[in-house]
């Protein structure tokens, strides 16, 4: 028997959709290892935080509300403590920015190993956690030794826990010592908004790595502008700084709902993913075919992009630079 | 002031996917600078172009092999490098994240760096977890995914920004000595020129086993086993357009024109 403690996150006084996949995630590893699901949030508005959280299948939630926005440091102090209180096995965090900034820390402190970014869990004799590994290229089974393991889970692989349960609701009282607060959050803000909002574009094309050279950008600028698209791009393309980050589409960057997308030259990384597969059509063109931006693409062409583009761009009357 | 920038050489997965049991064939494999780690040392070297008297160190856990890509961040600006290897990191221990931090932590003791600079994650594992895990073993500050640092005036502390989903940045200090994990795009990696390629090659290369780094075997054991690697299923359901580049753009033409999304 062993318990399981998922630790929620929230952002600028909400909850993160994230956390709700946890919580599956962890009432499955609790059922199969026959044990009781814990649920832990530090900081902010935890009594809202622990109603939304009682979830079917929840036993405890442990609320700690010390301080008003999330910090590595709180979390990290709390939960180490609260860890050895339990008779938790498992700990199961977000994969998310925030997750990677404190479960590692809270792993090395409590000396447990860590699995990151799994996309599933099985409890065979032991923990056994399937994740990616090569950019999405393989996927690997990693076996745990020993009974207690850290799993940061990805988004999107676990459904929201749903229902509403009947949970303990455990309150921790106390702050942490300030002299362990070494990292001070001092505010957020957004990426410049710019000139053009891609989230409400209905057509969107977008650019990836295999533009190769910032000049080539003309090609697709031109496509743009006999289409009459909205021009997005993955990461690479805004890291280069070839086009504003407002025009990134991911997790980082912009999620995009339109009518079409078309991926030019993107290989599809799940990050990019993230931010434009609720697109209604997907057009994919690669030179790569197993690229993964074929799996979640409604169309492709395996081709290349500098051959593609320009025939594109003369069906609609237009002439390639 | 010391600034120790990590730095992994990784391995790609040159064109095909090649698989020898729980591993990628030799073979099928091509070996790079990790990318995230590029910008760490970028930001490192620029640090020290600013400052006076800042000192930039490499550590690296890799065997011979990894020289070459070591050699490349000395090109690039750094000091000199400290390379970690041993016989007993040749299985799977350095797939558990506290076996690479115990590893860069001596390293950290034996050097103080004052920042500790790492990629978010490296291209091949992905753990992204290494940095902050390290800053936990030596008992440093620490911020993960950092897209923005600025060193504060008197250096004791560093003001960053954090890269969070969907275009948000969280504003942050960090007290000195910290570890702050690099985000691509922070800055624009410079090439190296032939200048500092063969400036590189007689700089210091020091190299550390086990004994020398005051560990032992067990402590590099790990607690995690491969137990299979497999090429996910593809779970592609597209419509593949078959034909050159004028039949397939003309399908997808028509395709825009019946959504209506483009007149004409």
């Amino acid at each position: 028997m062993s318990d399981v403690l998922a630790v929620a996150e929230h952002r600028r006084g909400d909850l993160r959709d994230v956390s709700f996949e946890a919580l599956t995630a962890g009432q499955r590893l609790a059922d199969a290892a026959g044990g009781d699901l814990h649920v832990a949030v530090v900081g902010g508005d935890v009594e809202a935080f622990a109603e939304a959280l009682n979830r079917e299948g929840v036993d405890v939630v442990h609320t700690i509300p010390d301080g008003e926005t999330a910090n590595h440091d709180v979390a990290v102090e709390h939960l180490s403590a609260l860890w050895p209180s339990l008779d938790a096995d498992y700990l199961l965090a977000p994969h998310s920015v925030a997750g990677l900034d404190y479960l590692p820390a809270l792993a090395q402190r409590l000396d447990v190993p860590l699995v990151t970014d799994a996309v599933d869990l099985t409890l065979d004799d032991g923990l056994v956690v399937t994740r990616e590994r090569y950019g999405s290229k393989v996927e690997t089974t990693v076996a745990v030794e020993g009974d207690a393991a850290a799993i940061s889970i990805r988004d999107g692989e676990w459904p929201p826990a749903e229902g509403v349960g009947d949970a303990e609701i455990r309150t921790v009282e106390g702050d942490v010592d300030e002299s362990a607060i070494r990292t001070t959050v001092t505010g957020h803000q957004e990426v410049a908004a710019g000139d053009v909002d891609i989230s409400e574009a209905d057509f969107v094309v977008s650019i990836g790595r295999g533009i190769e050279e910032e000049e080539n950008l003309e090609l697709i600028e031109r496509l743009v502008e006999v289409t009459g698209a909205t021009l997005a791009a993955s990461r690479p393309v805004v890291d280069n700084e070839w086009l504003p980050k407002n025009r990134q589409v991911g997790q980082s960057g912009k999620t995009v709902t339109p009518d079409v997308y078309v991926a030019i030259g993107i290989s599809g990384a799940v990050q990019h993913v993230a931010g434009m597969k609720g697109a209604e059509t997907i057009v994919a063109i690669n030179t790569d075919p197993d690229a993964p931006i074929f799996d979640v693409a409604d169309y492709g062409i395996v081709g290349d992009l500098f051959d593609v583009v320009p025939a594109l761009i003369e069906e609609f009357g237009g002439e390639a630079p | 002031m010391k600034i120790l920038v990590t730095v992994k050489e990784v391995a790609e997965i040159a064109d095909d996917v090649e698989i020898e049991g729980t591993e990628i064939a030799e073979s099928a494999l091509q070996y790079d600078l990790n990318e995230w780690d590029d910008y760490a040392i970028e930001a490192a070297v620029q640090l020290a172009e600013a400052g006076d008297d800042v000192e930039v160190v490499t550590a690296t856990i890799g065997p011979e092999r990894s020289e070459e890509t070591i050699r490349m961040a000395l090109a690039k600006g750094a000091d000199r490098a400290v390379r970690i290897w041993d016989e007993a990191l040749e299985g799977e221990g350095l797939l558990d994240v506290r076996v690479r931090a115990s590893l860069l932590a001596a390293v950290v003791e034996a050097e103080s760096p004052d920042l500790v600079l790492t990629g978010v994650q490296s291209a091949d594992d992905a753990n992204a977890a290494t940095g902050v895990a390290l800053a936990e073993a030596v008992d440093y500050a620490w911020s993960a995914v950092v897209n923005d640092l600025e060193l504060q005036e008197g250096g004791e502390s560093v003001a960053v920004h954090r890269e969070l989903e969907g275009g948000v940045e969280e504003l942050a200090d960090v007290s000195v000595p910290a570890v702050l994990t690099i985000q691509t795009g922070i800055n624009e990696p410079r090439y190296a020129s032939l200048r500092g390629i063969r400036q590189a090659q007689s700089k210091p290369m020091d190299v550390q086993n086990l004994a020398e780094l005051g560990l032992e075997a067990a402590d590099v054991a790990g607690a995690l086993t491969t137990t299979d690697l497999y090429e996910p299923e593809t779970e592609s359901e597209a419509v593949r357009w078959e034909g050159d580049a004028s039949e397939t753009a003309g399908q997808l033409a028509d395709l825009l024109r019946d959504v209506g999304v483009v007149e004409g």
